[in-house]
């Protein structure tokens, strides 16, 4: 390959992008970045959804014995939030990251298979179109998202909302799995000549390990959704006490799946954190190995921790002690991440874009929802805070003061790659601020809550001491959060007409995906420049001083 | 009512997981400032404010590296040592210990069984001071959780299997809890109450519990009795001495000597007794406990039956 010196130029004009995008170049594309665009676009109108529903609850959770929704209703509310923001927000806003930035990051042309991709795509979009049908089909799934048997089985919900949940689960199980396959494909078969797996970008690790946690821990849940489906249609016993099925069986099988997956959200989220930090700092990540190493050794210790969600069921010490350990081993992984990205910005400097604010957040935010697992891995501790409001506020903090800030900083990060355009940065810190100050309102006072004795998946409780003011602030919170997203929504869609045009590399980022247009063209690099180290734009453009010549591996 | 804190134990089952919630509390908060205060820190020391050349690259420290993977390690080493001795006191084994008192779970109540004394009863558990109880653990229908934050550890109610623990209580008082695993619309109203008692005090209600409550012979309650037996109310409920012995709803041989209704819905007097009989479906709605449309008439006389039964 040559050498080239100066950076691509964009190859053609953004506003013959524009022209092709009428409705039936999306349905029936095939190209990487079209395919992660709808993946990001559909997430955000279920995050509509999911986000609706969690405010309707708290409004509901506002003052003690409340009647604004009935107690049918509430549950159908918290089983459609989790499912929704777990399957159909978190999970594929992530791989929509992954399947647009993950080709260019390698210097690929696209994903390893382009149809596969698409097939990913609509399957996920099926099984969502699956779940929100249950409610136009008279009962939406009321029984949880961790759909716990005998409750879920026909005897105790015997309409139809189960069975739309195990469908939907089905489809997007199958479509996430695909995806993952793809992304896994592409990272080893597509890396532009010189990207060893020790150069390939952060985010590009992440989102590798992260496929292989969904490829082993997606069949646990839809092996368990078609059982239950079967239990429910066919008069099987897989759940049921009675005929020698076990209740119990189903809970290993869902955290089999579900504790993998909260790291299959939370990889990814790292990986962005990962590119935005050193970035923003002006300087490389600091243990790039230890960083990627760590990601593998949480990959792994994942399948051994299910069973802490099942401290209260009475498994046995022996049991909870194995899995105690194990739960706290992976804290170890974590905790070298979070340093390893303080020391990134020690001695860097850091410039506070809202990116940039929001991964900084992030480092504080998951590290409380870090810590609150840790404290849950103390089997004592959690045979009293398990199923309170305190783990209620645990897992948001994980999930949201985690990934949701992880892929806040990326929207902020890649828009520019994404559309041409910069997001505004006024609207950004307003976008910012409300968040971190209606997001903490929210969530840190429901510790105490759940310290207080208040358990989680109630839809109303009765006038004890505190809990009036508590439940208030944590919805009024809630609605601050809701007005941050609308402001960020507003700024999505006035930057994408109105905003600054950004050039191919606004961020002097060193990644490949920055060595071109922006938006890339539809073949994406028309040459890849050279890649001799983990930062190839950052050599191009400082040959005198390469990562190889200031001492780091390469 | 009361709140029912895991920061204020009552037995030496909670307070041994006090201790050990309260030094990870320390731990986790010490390190969270730790974390915080550098990130902070950080943000501030090295802001940009314009005019800095490019920082100097630092691509990795083993020494560092190794430090922040062993410390942390070692912390959490101690912490699981804690947590196993902690495993031990807080959760004893029960040995061949019978049951003292036998908890099953209901969709949206709790039947609580004294196998010794012979006696059944709901939603109101009486306790002696001092004195640790074994409680069996099972359930009627779906998984539900037994939880008493002030008395002990919680822990699931599985249908078809049977789980046991200890709960103590140190002080004459009421405590409360809930059910703590979603068992369905009414999971929000299945409230605990535990009434620890002296020992002569636990001796004498288990005496009344035993008796069987005398029939009216005459009068509004007579008549409560009569439409006790002929409506739909005893195809779910007994009352001992009745034979009535439906099992779908609470025991209620000795309803009126409860402080509350519906599993901790509405306090146990007349008034909401009557309300409760009206309008089971308002009051909880989901509940089996099904709207009889009775009469103002029918439902003073089935209040002044219940009444009776002290």
């Amino acid at each position: 390959m040559s050498e080239i010196s100066v950076l691509p130029q964009p190859m053609h004009d953004l506003e013959v992008e524009e022209s092709r995008a009428g409705l039936l170049r999306w349905a029936a594309s095939v190209d990487h970045k079209q395919i992660a665009l709808m993946y990001m676009m559909a997430s955000i109108v279920f995050f509509v959804f999911g986000g609706v529903e969690a405010l309707l609850m708290r409004l509901q959770l506002a003052i003690p014995n409340n009647a604004f929704l009935s107690p049918e209703t509430y549950d159908q509310l918290f089983t459609l939030h989790g499912t929704t923001m777990i399957f159909l927000v978190t999970v594929p806003v992530l791989l929509g990251f992954g399947t647009y930035i993950v080709p260019l990051m390698i210097g690929a042309r696209d994903m390893a298979f382009p149809r596969l991709n698409a097939l990913g795509f609509w399957l996920f979009l099926f099984g969502g179109f699956l779940l929100y049908f249950s409610i136009l089909a008279g009962n939406a799934p009321d029984m949880g998202w961790f759909s716990y048997a005998p409750l879920s089985e026909k005897s105790y919900s015997s309409l139809g909302g189960v069975d739309y949940w195990a469908l939907g689960i089905l489809a997007i199980g199958i479509g996430t799995v695909s995806t993952a396959i793809n992304l896994i494909a592409t990272v080893a078969t597509l890396r532009v000549p010189g990207m060893t797996l020790r150069r390939l970008p952060l985010f590009a690790w992440m989102s590798a390990v992260n496929s292989f946690l969904i490829i082993f821990a997606m069949p646990a849940i839809n092996a368990a959704a078609a059982m239950l489906f079967i239990d429910r249609n066919l008069h099987a016993r897989f759940f049921t006490p009675d005929a020698g099925g076990s209740p119990v069986l189903w809970q290993h099988f869902f955290w089999n799946f579900g504790h993998p997956e909260v790291y299959i959200m939370i990889l990814p989220a790292f990986g962005i954190i990962s590119e935005v930090i050193p970035v923003f700092s002006r300087k490389a990540i600091f243990g790039y190995g230890f960083v990627a190493a760590s990601t593998v050794a949480i990959g792994l210790l994942s399948f051994g921790v299910w069973a802490h969600h099942m401290f209260a069921v009475g498994l046995g010490h022996p049991m909870d002690i194995f899995f105690a350990a194990g739960s706290a081993l992976i804290a170890i992984p974590t905790g070298i991440k979070i340093f390893n990205w303080i020391v990134t910005m020690w001695g860097g400097t850091i410039h506070f874009t809202t990116a940039m604010l929001f991964a900084v957040a992030f480092l504080i935010e998951f590290t409380i929802g870090g810590l609150s697992g840790v404290i849950f891995a103390v089997v004592p501790i959690d045979w009293q805070l398990t199923d309170t409001y305190f783990l209620v506020a645990h897992i948001h903090y994980v999930l949201f003061g985690g990934t949701m800030f992880g892929i806040l900083s990326g929207v902020y990060y890649w828009f520019p790659k994404f559309t041409g355009k910069m997001l505004s940065e006024k609207l950004g810190k307003w976008n910012f601020w409300l968040t971190v100050i209606g997001f903490n309102a929210t969530f840190f006072i429901q510790h105490v809550l759940g310290a207080e004795g208040m358990p989680r998946r109630v839809w109303t409780y009765p006038d004890l001491p505190h809990w009036y003011w508590m439940n208030m602030l944590s919805t009024v919170g809630a609605f601050v959060l809701g007005f941050a997203f609308l402001v960020l929504f507003w700024n999505i869609w006035r930057s994408r007409k109105m905003g600054e045009y950004a050039g191919d590399n606004p961020w002097s980022a060193w990644t490949l995906e920055w060595a071109t247009s922006s938006p890339p063209p539809i073949y994406n690099f028309a040459e890849v420049p050279p890649v001799h180290g983990r930062r190839p734009i950052w050599d191009l453009e400082n040959p005198e001083h390469t990562d190889a010549k200031q001492g780091g591996r390469s | 009512m009361k709140s029912s804190s895991v920061f204020s134990p009552h037995s030496s089952f909670a307070w041994s997981i006090y201790h050990l919630n309260v030094f990870v509390l320390i731990a986790m908060g010490v390190i969270l400032l730790l974390v915080s205060g550098l990130v902070l820190y950080a943000s501030w020391r090295f802001r940009a404010i314009g005019g800095e050349g490019t920082p100097k690259p630092n691509f990795g420290n083993l020494r560092l590296e190794l430090m922040y993977t062993i410390l942390p390690a070692m912390l959490l080493a101690a912490i699981m040592v804690f947590t196993v001795r902690t495993m031990q006191s807080s959760d004893p084994p029960q040995g061949a210990h019978p049951d003292d008192v036998e908890v099953v779970g209901h969709q949206w109540w709790w039947e609580f069984r004294y196998p010794q004394a012979g006696f059944v009863t709901a939603n109101e558990v009486h306790i002696p001071v001092d004195t640790p109880m074994l409680f069996g653990l099972g359930a009627a229908d779906v998984i539900h959780d037994f939880w008493v934050p002030e008395l002990g550890r919680k822990e699931d109610m599985i249908p078809g299997t049977h789980g046991r623990i200890w709960l103590a209580a140190d002080r004459a008082n009421t405590y409360s809890g809930a059910c703590a695993e979603f068992c369905g619309v009414e999971h929000a109203w299945m409230r605990i109450r535990v009434i620890a008692q002296s020992k002569q005090e636990y001796a004498s209600w288990l005496h009344q519990q035993q008796q069987t409550p005398a029939l009216p012979a005459s009068g509004e309650a007579a008549a409560g009795l009569n439409l006790f037996q002929q409506l739909s109310c005893a195809n779910c409920h007994t009352i001992r001495g009745t034979g009535t012995s439906g099992t779908i709803g609470p025991d209620l041989t000795h309803l009126a000597s409860r402080e509350t209704l519906a599993a901790g819905r509405l306090n146990n007097t007349p008034d909401q007794l009557y309300l409760w009989l009206q309008q089971p479906d308002i009051y909880k709605p989901g509940s089996h406990m099904p709207n009889l449309h009775l009469t103002d008439m029918q439902l003073h006389s089935i209040v002044a039956y219940l009444e009776t039964l002290r």
